[in-house]
């Protein structure tokens, strides 16, 4: 589904993705970790072409999506992304949110593009706040939202960015549970997340970066119980107790 | 002060209409109106190029409004007056030359008020827009111009105050618009210029004042529907 080979990407001299092959079966669920300025989050990005990449090849669905010919409006309305800070368009309401690109983009009537938002709406639990503004909503709301955005252009990849590292705590558990609740029903997924918990329940497997090198992939059970590289060992046990090294 | 108004009140509002071209507070809110309605999309233009990625675009127009920003309007209107009937090959008349002249300059002023709002936006905006598909021009059109027009309605609307105030550098080229009529009734009686000015000082006033009223409602109905993230 998703495939990746050699990719490199410099910003100025820094190597920010360095020699990056994966790649991605369909129905296959993979989260990304690894410490900040690792390049997960550029990685990621690189997936529909909000960063360009110097060298290498990403192909979905077969198609190299930075060959030239590549409609690059249509390729991203097949992918659905997720940020850190959420984005919705505060200037529109939640159903707004939903039904926007579905009606542009897709041509969708009014009518049909508010029954499949709401219904997704329903499914990430926010049906009754469709004529709420963003800003009225807490952060874990937000964000159900933006997922169920982006699932209102029916895409067959979802990527994730860091979906809960801008949420309080309380409101972590809300948003990973519409993530799980689409695992389940087989969505090809692609995470950058630091939450173990979803990692070890949902995901087929883990990679680990570090400065812009994928350093390990394991199953999560494995990677989580004994990780092969040191610094995904000290990674580990630096967020299990964020103290230890102080000491 | 009333018998001024009594024998020169018709001619203030609207010049030596009928019997002549229209002049006076009519020409003046005409010319206003005008130039705020061409200047808007045209700073719009202009703010586009100005951010856009292409240099061909960008560079011209980044050249042009620093030299606008650079120059009194004085004298855009100067170039204007001598320039136009050159370039165009027919005289033109000196509301034609004024508009002309208040829409470029205001186009300038007004873009880089647009393009800064545009940018003070968050790139997250511009990002998911685009990640869902849409195009540069839909992203701005759907769901960064609405945004960044509603942030800077206070900078706009103090654009369009200014420009209202503009339209009385008419006065340099003869077009009779408001302040050129005062000047004229002023030159007739002789004795009572600080009246008249008072007059047309009020008259400038009352405008400005209504387009400020005007736009601290709209901003307050536009802050009901949402809040600011």
């Amino acid at each position: 589904m998703i495939k990746l080979e050699s990719v490199n990407k410099w910003y100025g001299d820094y190597h920010a993705l360095a020699d990056i092959s994966e790649s991605v079966g369909k129905g296959e669920v993979v989260v990304v970790c690894g410490p900040s300025g690792s390049g997960k989050s550029t990685m990621i990005r690189t997936l529909n072409r909000l960063e360009p990449i110097q060298s290498g090849c990403i192909q979905i669905d077969g198609q190299d999506i930075y060959a030239k010919e590549v409609n690059v409006d249509g390729l991203r309305s097949r992918i659905g992304f997720v940020f850190q800070q959420f984005n919705l368009f505060p200037h529109l309401t939640v159903l707004q949110n939903c039904t926007l690109a579905p009606m542009r983009l897709l041509k969708k009537s009014r009518a049909e593009a508010r029954d499949t938002a709401l219904a997704l709406l329903d499914r990430v639990g926010l049906a009754h706040k469709a004529e709420a503004y963003p800003a009225q909503l807490s952060g874990g709301q937000q964000q159900r939202v933006a997922i169920a955005r982006a699932l209102a252009m029916n895409p067959p990849v979802m990527l994730f960015d860091e979906p809960t590292s801008a949420l309080d705590p309380e409101m972590v558990g809300e948003v990973l549970q519409a993530m799980k609740g689409l695992a389940k029903d087989g969505m090809t997924m692609v995470c950058v997340t630091h939450e173990m918990g979803f990692a070890r329940e949902v995901a087929d497997r883990v990679i680990f970066m570090d400065q812009g090198k994928v350093l390990e992939r394991a199953k999560p059970e494995s990677f989580f119980r004994q990780p092969e590289h040191p610094r995904a060992q000290r990674f580990l046990s630096d967020i299990r107790s964020p103290w230890a090294a102080a000491v | 002060m009333f018998d001024i108004l009594k024998n020169f009140g018709v001619f203030y509002l609207i010049g030596q209409y009928p019997h002549g071209p229209l002049g006076g507070l009519a020409l003046t809110l005409i010319l206003a109106a005008l130039a705020l309605l061409f200047a808007l999309p045209v700073g719009l233009l202009l703010a586009m190029c100005r951010i856009s990625p292409f240099p061909m675009l960008r560079l011209p127009v980044t050249g042009l409004i620093y030299v606008i920003r650079g120059t009194p309007l004085l004298m855009v209107i100067f170039w204007a007056y001598f320039l136009l009937p050159t370039l165009t090959g027919h005289k033109t008349d000196q509301f034609s030359t004024m508009l002309a002249a208040l829409v470029i300059f205001d186009g300038a002023y007004l873009s880089e008020i647009i393009r800064a709002g545009i940018e003070g936006l968050p790139r997250g905006q511009m990002e998911s827009a685009r990640s869902l598909g849409f195009s540069y021009l839909q992203s701005m059109v759907l769901v960064v111009l609405p945004q960044a027009l509603r942030n800077m309605l206070p900078s706009l609307v103090n654009q369009f105050i200014s420009s209202v105030k503009e339209t009385s550098l008419g006065y340099i080229i003869s077009l009779s618009e408001v302040s050129f009529v005062a000047g004229q009734i002023s030159t007739q009686l002789m004795t009572k210029p600080a009246e008249i000015y008072l007059l047309l000082g009020l008259t400038y006033f009352v405008m400005c004042f209504g387009l400020s009223r005007f736009a601290f409602w709209l901003e307050r109905q536009l802050a009901v529907r949402s809040v600011k993230v």
